[in-house]
């Protein structure tokens, strides 16, 4: 049960973000160019998402999974090295293609070899990360 | 549709629905544990916009560039800043944010400037790309 949850959010997403354009480029470059030509269209793609999401969370409050287990607990508000640079370089690697995780995914299948390439580098990219990530917490530690 | 499928997920296996985050947890082995229920996730995000695609009505393009240097530097940061930073669009921006979590609203506001920088910079550079 757990595995179809699993498979339809997965299928829910991934039609959502084939359906709701995140998954074109040149559309996801457009919402981010506020200087530009700026296409707001995605943040109500996004803001629409985030509305289910926040009921959801209400609910997380007083009920467990239906499945099981506890929810994930919230994490303190710590704005440590490691989120900062995080979210700098995935941005840079967003603007820079207009390709991010999930959309990355759901259109491996008619994203052509560019979409496998671009897979294929964001793999590599994550076998790296636990090591940039200790080279960087043995940083704040000494500062 | 994006958010009742991350609904679903949370409500349903009580799990964060963040696409860098079940991949990367297949990746880099931290993940293992439920590695079936991630794989499951995947098999959908795939499965269902292939379908969609080749229904034909309902396809799409990525215009995705064709210089395979940038293709490449891209995917390596957004593999290394998202694992690095815990999160990407799915799972810091849309339930980040729906959760008021203040990690999660920093840092989506950061990659959506960072994003937005470089698209300035590259249309500076390259001019219309």
């Amino acid at each position: 049960m757990r595995l179809l949850i699993a498979l339809g959010a997965g299928a829910l997403f991934g039609s959502g973000l084939h359906l709701s354009g995140m998954t074109d480029t040149a559309k996801v470059k457009g919402f981010l160019d506020f200087f530009g030509a700026w296409d707001p269209t995605l943040m109500f793609v996004m803001g629409g998402a985030i509305i289910p999401m926040f009921i959801a969370w209400r609910v997380a409050e007083r009920r467990k999974p239906l499945m099981g287990g506890d929810f994930p607990a919230a994490s303190d508000p710590v704005f440590d090295r490691s989120l900062i640079l995080g979210a700098v370089l995935f941005g840079a690697g967003w603007g820079l293609v207009g390709l991010c995780p999930g959309p990355a995914i759901a259109s491996l299948s008619y994203g052509g070899s560019g979409g496998f390439a671009f897979l294929g580098a964001m793999v590599l990219g994550m076998l790296l990360a636990p090591r940039a990530r200790q080279w960087l917490d043995r940083r704040s530690v000494v500062a | 549709m994006i958010g009742c499928a991350g609904a679903l997920f949370l409500l349903g296996n009580g799990r964060i629905m963040g696409a860098s985050g079940i991949l990367g947890g297949l990746i880099d082995g931290s993940g293992r544990s439920n590695w079936a229920e991630r794989t499951a996730f995947l098999v959908g995000l795939i499965a269902l916009p292939a379908v969609l695609q080749s229904s034909g009505t309902l396809s799409t393009q990525t215009n995705l560039t064709p210089n395979l240097g940038l293709i490449i530097i891209a995917g390596l940061l957004v593999g290394l800043g998202t694992r690095i930073g815990n999160g990407c669009t799915s799972g810091h921006g849309v339930c980040g944010i729906s959760r008021l979590s203040p990690r999660g609203i920093v840092a989506t506001l950061i990659y959506i400037g960072a994003g937005a920088v470089m698209v300035v910079a590259l249309r500076g550079i390259w001019g219309a790309l």
